[in-house]
């Protein structure tokens, strides 16, 4: 108010010391009629002369504000929130005072950069608070197509009428998201070059860093425009920085009809697309790895085992952490190559648990499908893995179980060799649980491996389970610190007299999980061998619920 | 095994012989006669989904039936539910199954500990017949796959399923996980109670009582989307006071002491093997499990509810339930200073005491 503040004073009276008061004021009297003003007040309102209603000079707002006040009398306590508004370009809060004689007089007091400070504060928190929740948004996933969505989304509720977020191409293939304020995103990919429309091009290749760029709207290629969008008042096209990563573009459309972009919304943008661009390259790095580890992953994963050869096999893995797929345990069933050849099943242990565990777990599996043709032999088998492990530079030594097995009619036979692994468990029809007599050395510590070979028959519906001591060395229980050993396990198996070879794994894994809790334990892993139940027996048999229920 | 009421197979004849037809072959642990009969039916033309729920589903509801009344054992159960497992899978690769997606994408997983995956597979299988891209990830998925699993592919919503109740807690870990970036969980199975009370409770965008609720319910639109400013303990405020946590890590402690407690209150337990020991000391394991739930949930009726399936259990393998309420008075007392865990256990004993059906033939 420095302009009314050096005006020069026409009125000065004693009964109305205020000329020269920095805030306009203004005395009417009790019929309205204005009866003063100081300079600031002439200065504000230049056609406001004593003697004229006051009601005709001032805005509505304050007119209104005067009536209120006379309504309610002198000695009513004014109201704690003042009458404001605008005169002119500026805004004010107007303060009453009311003398017994109906003489009111107002203060104004000019709030107009207050009112700014105000609206400049409000709109700030409003847009932290987008960015925060655009964040926590965009932080949450790991997933690309999820975070262009968010991100589309995002950008049409708050920045445009509507945004597309495109992805740098895949196969001359533009991943692209669009989105129109109010509905749901919707994905597609579009078959064109981005050099096709200005700016986009740069944008996406995310080098050299380029601007924010104006778009003449009709240039907007048609897959651009949102159906039913209708004609387009303007058009931004934002990069998406990656980091070294190309993370893709941001493209925001307002309808006609709609505000243009000011200077500010668009450097507001840019704060918008660094995130998002951050989410999204960090997407993509995820999504890349993911790929790779899968791919290095699939040999180490243990296979999915089904019928060889008329006979059952199924085999459960529990790596030692539950983060993790692969750990040190493994097993393999190798078909024969000849007709009426046995299978070679092989289930092992190798020292150590983890990632490094699970690399020489896939060396010892690439051994042992070597070895193949000398499947016949176990021994032969044990000593070369055996020498091909003391060579590598390994230090871990392994456990493992060697089984042939070949059908002969309705039974099957199955030749074990134990490396210094625990006995497999051969369940019989009558729910005996038998230990196969098979023992030898581990192989990877010592010159030699000695091992000796037992043979096995399984009549119809009799299974032989191996596993290793991660099932039996399971800590838990009731009372939490109890193994859960080889007797419960026996006796769990004796349950399982005429199971299905997956049947028999799912209930020694489930027992076992149940056993553990919540608890640490080591990698876990159970292969069942089952002579399968014949359809003639089960007609001849003619067994039926009464067995149960009895 | 839950103790959820199976469905039952109502109307069509020709669905009751194939049901029973099924409970025989599954009864029997043939698997070679149960995938025949599913095959069979849908060669008949019977409708892959009415095979599906009101057949297997039936058929796996009077298995839990027959183990609830101790007419077969868990390994039988086990068996039996592998072989239904059998029939699915027959089932899903048969041309009437046949469908391709038109829909969005669901992931369908069972939760960490959970190892009744049928539920889920049906779940699974009868989305996929009804044009759903399925991802099926199958029994106990720890959360960390679920969420890995989620990263690299794009959901448009989750189906959780859980049939034990104490598995609650971590159901809801995996619930808040998947909604915290940004997927809408649908959840189903025994464990979430009478109408799903506790998957509104535990924040669940929906619950369906059953596979076909559930594809009905994702038919009928895409799931709201999760609040992403909410947070999983405004929903739990009475977690405060702790006593689910530290029941939770004494509870190995509070088992043996209770064990102990009671070989005092009744000599005859002196004499019991090593087996009935363990089975006793598993019964009382179960009874702090459910303890905690009820304290994690803020509910009292799902352990007086635990407490008179317990008796109903105990009584059909001709345990005696009298050893029930002095185990809960033992409870009791080890947690004095758990105002919720005393009155919920002291609920547990007058659900015993005035329960008729429950005492009755168990001599006190």
């Amino acid at each position: 108010m420095d302009s009314t503040r050096t005006q020069t004073v026409t009125d000065t009276e004693p009964d109305f010391p205020w000329g020269r008061a920095p805030y306009p004021v203004l005395v009417a009297d009790a019929a309205g009629v204005l009866v003063r003003l100081n300079d600031a007040a002439q200065v504000l309102l230049p056609a406001a002369r004593p003697g004229s209603r006051l009601a005709d000079l001032v805005p509505a707002w304050l007119a209104e504000a005067d009536q209120a006040v006379r309504l309610a009398g002198p000695r009513s306590t004014p109201s704690r929130i003042p009458a404001s508004g605008a005169i002119g370009t500026r805004r004010f809060e107007a303060h009453a005072s009311t003398r017994d004689d109906g003489m009111v007089a107002w203060w104004l007091v000019d709030d107009t950069d207050r009112q700014l400070t105000r609206e400049a504060l409000h709109m700030e928190r409003e847009r932290t608070a987008f960015l925060a929740k655009a964040s926590s948004a965009l932080l949450s996933s790991l997933n690309l197509a999820r975070c262009m969505d968010i991100t589309a989304q995002l950008a049409a509720e708050n920045l445009a009428d509507a945004a597309l977020a495109i992805a740098p191409a895949r196969d001359r293939w533009l991943p692209v998201v669009s989105c129109v304020r109010g509905g749901t995103p919707t994905a597609g990919k579009e078959a064109i070059s981005p050099d096709d429309v200005p700016g986009l091009g740069e944008a996406l290749r995310g080098f050299p860093p380029v601007p924010s760029r104006w778009i003449d709207p009709s240039l907007a290629p048609p897959w651009m425009i949102p159906e039913g969008f209708g004609p387009i008042k303007a058009m931004v096209i934002t990069p998406l920085p990656g980091h070294g990563v190309p993370a893709g573009a941001l493209v925001l459309l307002r309808k006609e009809g709609s505000a243009a972009f000011t200077e500010e919304e668009e450097v507001f943008a840019r704060l918008f697309a660094a995130r998002s661009g951050a989410a999204m390259s960090a997407a993509r790095l995820y999504a890349e790895q993911t790929a790779i580890t899968d791919v290095l992953m699939r040999e180490l994963l243990p296979p999915a085992l089904h019928h060889v050869a008329g006979v059952h096999y199924a085999g459960g893995y529990r790596p030692s952490a539950d983060h993790e797929r692969i750990g040190g345990d493994f097993y393999d069933v190798h078909p024969a190559t000849q007709q009426g050849d046995p299978t070679l099943v092989t289930l092992g242990d190798v020292c150590g648990k983890g990632l490094e565990a699970a690399v020489l777990t896939g060396k010892i599996r690439s051994t042992l499908h070597a070895l193949l043709p000398l499947a016949d032999d176990h021994q032969r088998m044990l000593t070369l893995l055996n020498a091909a492990l003391l060579d590598s530079h390994h230090t871990r030594f392994a456990t493992l179980v060697l089984a042939s097995v070949v059908r002969d009619g309705h039974r099957v036979q199955v030749r074990l060799t134990s490396a210094g692994h625990p006995k497999p468990l051969i369940i019989r029809t009558d729910g005996t649980v038998e230990e196969a007599d098979t023992r030898g050395t581990l192989v990877g510590v010592l010159p030699e491996v000695r091992a000796r070979t037992t043979t096995v028959t399984l009549a119809p519906g009799e299974s032989c389970v191996l596993y290793t001591d991660g099932i039996t060395e399971a800590k838990g229980g009731p009372l939490g610190d109890t193994l859960f050993g080889e007797q419960r396990l026996v006796r769990a198996l004796s349950g399982c007299a005429g199971m299905p070879a997956e049947g028999i794994v799912e209930h020694v894994q489930m027992l076992v999980s149940q056993w553990l809790g919540n608890r640490r334990h080591d990698d876990m892993a159970v292969v069942t061998i089952s002579a399968p139940r014949t359809h003639h027996l089960n007609a001849v048999d003619g067994r039926t619920r009464g067995r149960y229920t009895s | 095994m839950n103790p959820s009421t199976p469905p039952r197979t109502l109307g069509h004849p020709h669905i009751r012989e194939l049901t029973d037809q099924l409970w025989n072959a599954v009864a029997t642990a043939d698997e070679y006669l149960a995938t025949d009969v599913v095959l069979r039916a849908l060669d008949d033309g019977v409708d892959p989904e009415t095979v599906l729920l009101d057949v297997i589903a039936a058929v796996q509801g009077t298995v839990g039936e027959e183990w609830a009344a101790n007419r077969i054992s868990v390994a039988q159960e086990h068996a039996a539910t592998a072989i239904n497992e059998r029939a699915v899978t027959a089932l899903a690769l048969h041309p009437a199954a046949r469908t391709t997606p038109h829909r969005g994408r669901i992931t369908v997983a069972c939760v960490d500990g959970e190892w009744h995956a049928l539920p889920a597979r049906l779940v699974a299988e009868v989305l996929k017949l009804r044009g759903w891209q399925v991802d099926y990830l199958g029994a106990q998925v720890p959360a960390h796959h679920l969420i890995s699993h989620l990263h690299t592919t794009k959901a448009d919503a989750v189906a959780l399923s859980s049939s034990i109740a104490t598995r609650l807690p971590t159901a809801h870990a995996a619930v808040t996980a998947c909604q915290a970036i940004g997927l809408p969980v649908l959840v189903g199975g025994a464990a979430f109670g009478p109408n799903g009370r506790y998957a509104h409770l535990l924040g669940a965008q929906a619950w369906a009582p059953d596979a076909r609720g559930a594809a009905d319910r994702l038919a009928q639109g895409p799931l709201p989307r999760p609040q992403m400013d909410h947070q999983p303990v405004d929903d739990l405020p009475h977690l405060a006071d702790q006593e689910y946590t530290l029941v939770v890590r004494n509870n190995h402690a509070l088992v043996r002491a209770v064990l102990l407690a009671l070989e005092d209150a009744f000599p005859a337990m002196r004499a019991y093997d090593d087996i009935q020991r363990e089975r006793t000391a598993e019964d009382l394991a179960h009874i702090v499990d459910f303890l905690a739930t009820a304290l994690y949930l803020g509910d009292e009726d799902l352990f007086t509810w635990f407490i008179a399936w317990t008796a109903e259990i105990l009584q059909a393998r001709g345990v005696p339930a009298r050893s029930l309420p002095p185990a809960l008075d033992l409870f009791a007392r080890e947690l004095k200073d758990f105002p919720r865990a005393r009155r919920i256990l002291r609920r547990g004993v007058e659900t015993l005491t005035t329960d008729s059906s429950t005492t009755a033939g168990t001599p006190a």
